[in-house]
């Protein structure tokens, strides 16, 4: 099942989604022991911003049918924090790292691409563009040109693998991966959550989540995000990686055959840490019995 | 009884199928068993997320979806024992198990309470289903020859039948029904004022943790809280279940908890955790 991805050689397509496995909370919990049946053939970290970040007001959880709003508010140590405390133990991960940054302009994000183009412990970078540019209030992966400006300045800045992660909360999502390609992308992922609006209880349209509105994510989704992956591989040439509710090996398939490279797992490791590793098995049952093989 | 500074009991990696066994009702509760013959033996505090082998979903608008955190009430002849409480699609469809049917674990997970520092007396102080990670608790200090008195407050007598999870418990409900009429908290000052040089072990609803936590900082007794919040997966991955710490910065409860030290928190009131 080992698959080439942007260079990179992964003994298997299914990887985690940014912000949905904290491997070194997993070591925590289960003991070093965990990186024996590490369920993904790469680990793509958390979001690292320049400035730590407390994230978002509790309550950050919202279930809903076949899924679950979250309004984390992407925590984290910012990128001194990470590469000092973070990075040193993400490196004996038995995988390759993929690191997802963002910033809210180019700007902002240069010294983020800069300082781990330096670390060889970063196999790859995906960018996280879901947030809204500073200067022009647009969401940066929302617009086709805000993107291709934004990925035009990051990617002379590196020779590792580019990825960008696109929104679904877009009217054109193919054209903006199209802008991603032109730009110098070698890769796209999607999709990231759809916005979504819990109430709280009581009525009167207030927002539960303490940060008003959040992304929801789960087999909810998985629909939606097959539509959007088969509509950007029909327009673009760099590999994608799939994702939004994959919860078996039959979604990874389904997912692959709309044209993916890879395929990440997000909210169902959430009901269980080794859900990734069962896709995987799943997904190489239902190869083998096909015949067919990944290359 | 671990002490303050044993690392914690580690999960088995990813989730496990158990068989239900046995389970009991005390009034408004439900006790659920399950034979757990593969996983370590739970710290006191610790908890698991569960989930029901099938069923899970596909009830009153498609949830429950994700599992839920339940703390241990104890290890028994049938194994794990748990405490429950019909208040949602997931305790409710929990609380239909039956013998032989199936039931997903992840855990032990989190950091549990730890044993009495400075030869202080524990002392334990209990709200509702926040009885449960008292009992193992409990029979941790017998082995260890240090009886704790133990203080349980519920809202009426169909909860107040739970008491019998802890034999010998001091009782409160808000209706006078069973025991002192009044809050847990009132038996509480009242133990503390015979003698402070204790260590307070609560688990309950935030506004009696909260008021457990404001007591103890009045008279600068330390206590171990343990928290409750929604959680998505129990092992830190979603960072869902935070707390703000006295510091400005979040706890997760299920990494950095479910177990805290008051002095880390200003507050145990946090918007969206149950009343």
């Amino acid at each position: 099942m080992s698959v080439t991805f942007c260079g990179l050689e992964l003994v298997h397509p299914i990887v985690n989604g940014s912000g949905t496995f904290d491997a070194i909370a997993a070591r925590q919990a289960f003991g070093p022991g965990f990186d024996d049946v590490f369920p993904f053939s790469a680990y793509v970290s958390k979001t690292i911003t320049a400035a730590p970040r407390a994230g978002n007001p509790p309550p950050r959880l919202f279930e809903v049918p076949a899924g679950l709003i979250n309004s984390i508010g992407l925590p984290n140590k910012g990128l001194d924090g990470w590469l000092a405390s973070d990075l040193p133990q993400l490196a004996t991960l038995p995988v390759p790292l993929i690191t997802n940054v963002m910033a809210n302009s180019a700007q902002e994000i240069l010294p983020l691409v800069d300082a781990l183009d330096d670390r060889p412990e970063v196999a790859a970078i995906e960018l996280n563009v879901s947030c809204p540019n500073v200067r022009t209030g647009l969401d940066i992966g929302s617009d086709a040109g805000e993107l291709g400006r934004f990925v035009s300045a990051v990617r002379p800045r590196t020779t590792k693998p580019l990825i960008v992660k696109l929104t679904p909360n877009a009217a054109d999502v193919p054209g903006i991966a199209r802008a991603a390609e032109a730009a110098g992308a070698d890769a796209v992922s999607l999709l990231n959550t759809l916005r979504a609006f819990a109430p709280a209880p009581g009525g009167a349209g207030a927002a539960w989540l303490g940060g008003e509105t959040g992304g929801m994510s789960g087999p909810a989704l998985r629909a939606v995000a097959l539509a959007q992956v088969r509509a950007v591989a029909a327009c673009v040439a760099i590999p994608i990686v799939g994702m939004g509710g994959v919860a078996s090996g039959r979604d990874a398939r389904a997912f692959l055959d709309a044209g993916a490279t890879l395929v990440a797992v997000g909210t169902e490791s959430f009901r269980d840490a080794l859900a990734g590793a069962r896709i995987r098995d799943e997904l190489a049952e239902l190869s083998a019995n096909t015949g067919l093989v990944f290359s | 009884m671990p002490v303050a500074g044993t690392p914690r009991t580690t999960a088995p990696p990813g989730r496990r199928l158990l068989t239900v066994g046995p389970r009991a009702e005390y009034g408004a509760y439900i006790v659920l068993s399950a034979a757990d013959l593969d996983g370590p033996l739970p710290q006191p505090g610790q908890f698991y997320m569960l989930a029901a082998g099938e069923r899970w979903g596909g009830g009153e608008d498609e949830r429950p979806y994700l599992p839920r955190a339940f703390s241990v009430l104890r290890v028994g002849e049938h194994g794990l024992e748990f405490m429950l409480e019909r208040v949602g699609p997931g305790t409710t469809r929990l609380a239909e198990l039956a013998p032989g049917d199936g039931l997903w674990v992840t855990g032990p997970l989190g950091q549990g309470f730890t044993a009495p520092e400075d030869e202080r007396r524990a002392v334990l102080c209990g709200g509702g289903v926040g009885t449960a990670p008292l009992a193992l608790l409990q029979d941790g200090l017998r082995v260890a020859e240090r009886p704790a008195p133990v203080l349980l407050g519920f809202r009426d007598h169909a909860h107040a039948l739970g008491a019998a999870l802890i034999p010998g418990s001091r009782v409160a409900t808000d209706d006078g029904s069973v025991g002192h009429h009044g809050l847990v908290t009132e038996l509480l000052a009242d133990e503390l004022d015979d003698n402070d040089h204790a260590v307070v072990y609560a688990c309950g609803p935030p506004a009696m943790l909260e008021a457990v936590r404001a007591l103890c900082a009045a008279r600068e007794v330390p206590c171990q809280l343990a928290l409750e919040a929604g959680m998505a997966c129990g092992f830190g991955a979603c960072f869902g279940c935070v707390v703000p710490a006295a510091d400005g910065s979040y706890l997760r409860v299920c990494v950095d908890g479910p177990v805290i030290g008051g002095e880390r928190l200003d507050t145990c009131l946090v918007a969206g955790h149950a009343a």
